[in-house]
């Protein structure tokens, strides 16, 4: 141990099981290297917990490049920490030396804990399965070229289409609200000629599925956009309000 | 027969039996452009009304295994799926950045079907099979169409019409992208597809589960035994045929671009219970990702290869030169790749760039921390295109890069060096993508068919949703119908083949647990990893591989001796996963090392010291060993048998690669 | 078979494991309960947008936009103060016979009454059952306290509250007089003036003034994103607008009291 990185207290989410209770334990932990990543820094406490004969600190993670979107940790207060970006592609840089660092699992009522950071976002899910696709069953597809989509259209649909499905905008959200996460698709299929056939049943269904998983409503604090990783705009809540309200006076029904 | 790939005495790993020669009788003969179709003809069909009696499981929620699993429930079969992650959304394709090729020829830049099929055969270093790479070249304009169809928001042109780039080892425009995040979105494509089946009940999903071992009976795969990981809790699934998608082994070196919960136990376990594992040490390493910043690095990054085509990349011309890069005037700079290669300079294919950076820092020209790097450098674009067009084009792996390294590749030259990136071995698998054990198919990343030694980029998302979307479900149909078998009620909850798998996973994993050792699963990862990133690497030698080839069963031996793994087996416990996954690494680097010493030839990223040319360039034996090399285990530790897969060239002759 | 114990003197009998493997087990692991369905089918439009977070959202857009239009009118009318009893309590007689002869003296004036009345009921309805369903959706505070929201989005429930209990009050004071030191029907500008002459009567009117204010700067630009008005490139030019006419209806309310008090109205 050279002793020269940085030295930290971290507060971690402790929780063994979902019907258990938790709390914050505290750990010291010391020469963290400033190019390391939040979650490398997570995996060298945990290579020290395994020695010393305790539990690791369990958390979701798995591309590390800030794209598959199962990292998720609230860090100080801040979904994915005090960078607009996922927990994965936080560096140790931006944390100083004696810092001390309180990491929670992402709270929501749709978002239990399984275990210490870990949580259940299947919600998300089932909200995708509800109306988040355009049905194209394989080889019915016409030539790829037979119908041009606009360059504003696209740009628009890819805007969106980022979405990683991490649920940073739950976790931010004050309201426990899924609305950015489902306008975000929303807006890419709805923004597409390939999705205007199912264009209302979508945006129905979807709202009534997140309806149904118990997610908050928007009160249009905007901290789920504050949060997103992907930066997906706020604006696209109100296109979905707008897509689900045409829909509604269209006379569409979700099911 | 016994071949001896080394010298009596060695450890018995090194010796090695050679069976009966192997052979895909599953491809139809005649034109290699009309296989594909009288394959299809020739398929026999179940009866729509039928396919819901029929049940298949489907192992991974890639791109080849979520759209294979979509479009079987499309077509009514009902289909268990799995996958470790807590959504089929996040498979590791999600983070396939540059794009997919399709022989659309939409830039009429002299494209087609038959020269995908030449660059992709050429490229793969001839030892991938033609009639697969031309079903392939076929079957990608159909992938385009499906994919816009599902909404995939491709970059377009102002016109309305789809973009296309350029890539590694070809000469035409034909890959097709979303941004940097083509993976992302056609996974996203296939996910959304199969959410809707999963909403629809023709898909049982089960996230959180990971596959264990495989059920075999009557020699036909009916089954998979796996492990809730929230619970613990060991099922069985059956079925009337497995899909394995899970997948290559690339974490296998510990250090690689794969995410880090991707793993070989599928594909290994499969591999014991009688699937031949082909081509092992075919693994592909790409040139441009982001150096190690320390020992701490847990992952590597990818910079997507589409860099390679605005970006130069160059090392100081003298060794030891530590001037910053701006410092070092351009008569003092080597464009090794543009010198090398004139015709395709920076976009030669992906075992040549990475070879050559290997070079140039072994020859004490590398630049960054370690001297292991090389700069790509984008000044000229930026002079040529302006800023904006760059960010437009790369603006996401700027950030990205700028993020991790802290450094603004605006301004000063991107450090990149290769990494595993990808293995083009994996599961031996027929021309119906079924493997020996009857009923077991593997598709995507997890077979070995399409790339041979070498994959081009942008091809493992076409393979992927070639397989996935059009390939299995034809050829699945035609194995339900020709061999409908007992129901799956009709198999006994405690047949002797269940019970057996069941207790020998279970066993597995109690030893994992009961190990009182002081050492961490991911020790002995780190470590087995360094140990083939040097011996197994971008350059492998006889005394290297046989110096691994005895450190790998010591080191499995202390594994089992001295690993630790606290916590329960009733609840998740994310070291206990790890170290499962490392048991299996243990020995599937074996095999690796003895693939790679038995092919003393070099071809594609299998790069053999012995056998190069007065360039250094790979030196093919296509005398001895123009074949797949399919392995058969027998026991833990034990030699395996090799069963040869003679390769044959009609359509694209072999010939010395040049890209010169 | 669930690896129950990592402690347990002995492995599992190979009988035994099997036995315990279940077959093509259909349950998930749990999802957690979800409250009772929101669907409404079939139904009509209005009853699918009552059911839905969104519809309740948009009932509060338009409820609250009309409450907001009121408020402006209000203003404006408010401002006759600096013209004299005359003027101001002529516009008060007007009010009451506005619609004639078509309708009934004050008939227009209750309609209106009604119609405010059951804007505010609809508002504080979804109000009140919107937060009740954020706090079960955000069970758990975080150890730090949310960052970057501003004053008027994190007093948007209490401010309402504030606002309806003043408009019970603002009844009693200046339509009924029944807590007015004046009291007189018919004397409106009397009426105010008295009212703004207790110290209590400034007070309970600036705190309720601030607290519409407030929410009405990000209640407006809330009300254009429920209603799909928003877009990137409005969402800057949304946000001023909100904040000019809270402004403007804040000072407007404002100069009222500060009439009396600075003596330019008695």
């Amino acid at each position: 141990m050279s002793g020269s990185g940085m030295r930290l207290t971290l507060n971690i989410w402790r929780q063994p099981a979902p019907d258990r209770p938790g709390a914050m334990a505290t750990y010291h932990i010391e020469d963290i290297s400033p190019d390391m990543s939040f979650l490398e820094m997570l995996d060298t406490l945990n290579e020290r917990l395994i020695a010393e004969g305790e539990e690791p600190v369990a958390f979701d993670h798995d591309c590390r490049e800030g794209i598959c979107g199962a990292c998720g940790l609230v860090i100080n207060g801040r979904a994915h920490g005090p960078e607009r970006t996922t927990t994965c592609q936080l560096h140790m840089r931006h944390f100083r030396d004696g810092d001390t660092i309180d990491i929670e699992p992402w709270r929501a009522g749709p978002f239990p804990v399984l275990r210490d950071l870990v949580v259940d976002r299947s919600a998300l899910d089932r909200i995708i399965g509800a109306g988040g696709y355009i049905t194209a069953p394989t080889g019915a597809a016409p030539e790829a070229h037979a119908q041009p989509v606009p360059k504003a259209a696209a740009d628009t649909a890819f805007e969106y289409a980022a979405c990683i499905g991490c649920g940073a905008c739950v976790a931010a959200c004050p309201n426990g609200s899924a609305m950015l996460f489902t306008a975000a698709k929303v807006v890419h299929l709805n923004s597409l000629p390939q999705g205007e056939p199912e264009r209302e049943h979508r945006v129905l269904a979807m709202v009534e599925v997140m309806d149904e998983e118990a997610f908050g409503g928007c009160t249009h604090v905007g901290a789920c956009a504050d949060a997103c990783p992907k930066g997906i705009p706020l604006a696209g809540i109100a296109t979905l309000n707008r897509e689900y309200l045409r829909a509604t006076a269209s006379g569409a029904r979700p099911a | 027969m016994t071949e001896t790939a080394g010298e009596p005495g060695r450890p018995p790993y090194h010796r090695f039996r050679t069976g009966e020669p192997v052979s895909d009788t599953r491809a139809p003969d005649g034109p290699v452009a009309e296989r594909w179709n009288r394959r299809r003809f020739e398929a026999a069909l179940v009866n729509p009304a039928n396919r819901r009696g029929h049940t298949v499981i489907v192992v991974g929620t890639g791109l080849a295994g979520a759209s294979a699993g979509a479009t079987l429930a499309e077509q009514g079969y009902r289909v268990l799926q799995f996958c470790y992650s807590d959504s089929p959304r996040r498979a590791h394709s999600i983070a396939a950045q540059g794009g997919i090729n399709a022989a659309k020829n939409y830039r009429n830049d002299g494209d087609s079907v038959r020269r995908l099929f030449y660059d992709t055969v050429k490229g793969g270093d001839f030892r991938a099979r033609e009639s697969n790479v031309h079903r392939l070249a076929e079957i990608s304009v159909q992938i385009i169409d499906q994919c816009v169809a599902q909404g995939v928001p491709f970059a377009r042109e102002y016109g309305g019409l789809l973009d296309t780039r350029s890539f590694g080892g070809v000469q035409v425009s034909r890959t097709f992208y979303a941004r940097g995040q083509t993976g992302q979105q056609l996974l996203l494509g296939a996910y959304q597809a199969l959410s809707r089946q999963i909403a629809a009940g023709q898909v049982e999903m089960h996230p959180r589960t990971e596959m264990l071992d495989l059920v075999v009976i009557d020699g036909r795969a009916r089954g998979i035994v796996a492990r809730n990981l929230l619970t613990g809790r060991i099922d069985t699934h059956l079925a009337d045929a497995v899909v394995l998608a899970t997948g290559g082994y690339g974490n296998v070196f510990f250090l690689s671009t794969n995410a880090k919960n991707s793993n070989a136990t599928a594909i290994w376990r499969a591999h014991r219970r009688g699937a031949y594992f082909a081509n092992p040490c075919f693994t592909q390493i790409h040139p441009t990702c982001i150096p190690r910043s320390g020992d701490h690095q847990s992952k590597l990054t990818l910079m997507s290869e589409s860099l390679r085509n605005d970006g130069r990349i160059w090392v100081p011309a003298r060794a030891g030169d530590t001037r910053p890069p701006a410092g070092i005037p351009e008569a003092e700079r080597d464009y090794y790749l543009e010198r090398m290669y004139p015709s395709f300079g920076n976009l030669v294919p992906r075992d040549i760039a990475s070879r050559a950076a290997k070079n140039v820092c072994d020859e004490g020209r590398g630049v960054g921390p370690g001297g292991q790097g090389v700069y790509l450098d984008f000044a000229d674009a930026i002079a040529r295109l302006g800023r904006d067009a760059v960010r437009a084009r790369y603006g996401n792996l700027f950030e990205m890069y700028e993020r991790i390294t802290a450094e603004d590749p605006y301004r000063v030259p991107m450090r990149i060096y290769p990494a595993i990136h990808y293995t083009m071995g994996g599961l031996w698998v027929d021309y119906d993508l079924m493997t020996t054990v009857p009923g077991l198919f593997a598709i995507g990343e997890a077979n070995f068919s399409d790339h041979g030694a070498n994959r081009l980029g942008a091809s493992a998302l076409m393979q992927g949703l070639a397989d996935g979307y059009f390939i299995l479900p034809a050829t699945l149909g035609d194995y339900l119908a020709r061999h409908p078998g007992p129901p799956v009620s009709g198999i006994p909850e405690n047949h002797p083949a269940i019970e057996e798998a069941v207790f020998a996973v279970t066993d597995r994993l109690y030893a994992l647990l009961s190990a009182s050792g002081d050492r961490t699963p991911d020790s002995f990862h780190r470590e087995l990893g360094q140990l083939l990133w040097d011996e197994c690497g971008m350059a492998r030698s006889e005394a290297g591989l046989r110096k691994a080839l005895e450190r790998i069963p010591e080191l499995r031996a202390e594994f089992w001796d001295r690993v630790r793994v606290p916590g329960e087996g009733s609840a998740l416990n994310q070291s206990l996963e790890k170290a499962n996954r490392v048991s299996d690494y243990l020995e599937l680097a074996e095999l690796m090392c003895l693939d790679a010493l038995h092919r003393t030839e070099s071809c594609g990223g299998h790069f053999r010291t012995e056998s190069q040319t007065e360039d250094g360039e790979a030196r093919r034996d296509d005398e001895a060993f123009a074949y797949a090399a399919a392995w058969e285990f027998t026991s833990p530790g034990a030699p395996p048998v090799l069963h040869r897969e003679a390769l044959a060239f009609s359509d694209v002759h072999p010939t010395q690669r040049s890209y010169a | 078979m669930a690896l129950a114990t990592r402690t347990g003197p002995e492995r599992p009998a190979p009988a035994a494991a099997p036995a315990a493997a279940a077959r093509n087990r259909t349950a998930t692991p749990g999802p957690h309960p979800r409250p009772p369905s929101l669907a409404a089918r079939p139904g009509s439009s209005l009853r699918l947008l009552w059911r839905s977070t969104i519809g309740k959202k948009a009932v509060m857009a338009v409820s609250g936009l009309f409450l907001l239009l009121y408020l402006v009118l209000h203003m404006l009318g408010n401002l006759k103060i600096f013209f004299g009893p005359d003027d101001f309590n002529g516009y008060s007689h007007w009010l009451r016979t506005l619609g004639e002869p078509a309708l009934h003296h004050e008939w227009f004036l209750w309609l209106l009454r009604f119609a405010l009345a059951a804007a505010v009921v609809l508002h504080g309805v979804c109000a009140y059952q919107l937060s009740r369903r954020a706090r079960t959706a955000r069970p758990v505070r975080y150890a730090h306290r949310p960052r970057g929201s501003s004053y008027a989005t994190r007093t948007m429930r209490w401010g309402g509250v504030i606002v309806a209990l003043f408009v019970v009050w603002h009844i009693l004071d200046l339509t009924t007089g029944t807590v007015n030191p004046h009291g007189e029907a018919g004397q409106p500008y009397q009426n105010v003036v008295a009212s703004f002459s207790t110290w209590y009567g400034n007070v309970i009117y600036l705190t309720a003034v601030t607290a519409v204010g407030l929410h009405v700067r990000h209640g407006l630009f809330g009300a254009a994103q429920t209603l799909g008005v928003n877009s990137p490139r409005r969402q800057a030019a949304l946000r001023r607008t909100s904040d000019v006419l809270a402004v403007a209806l804040t000072a407007g309310f404002v100069s009222v009291p500060l009439a009396v008090i600075t003596g330019v109205a008695e």
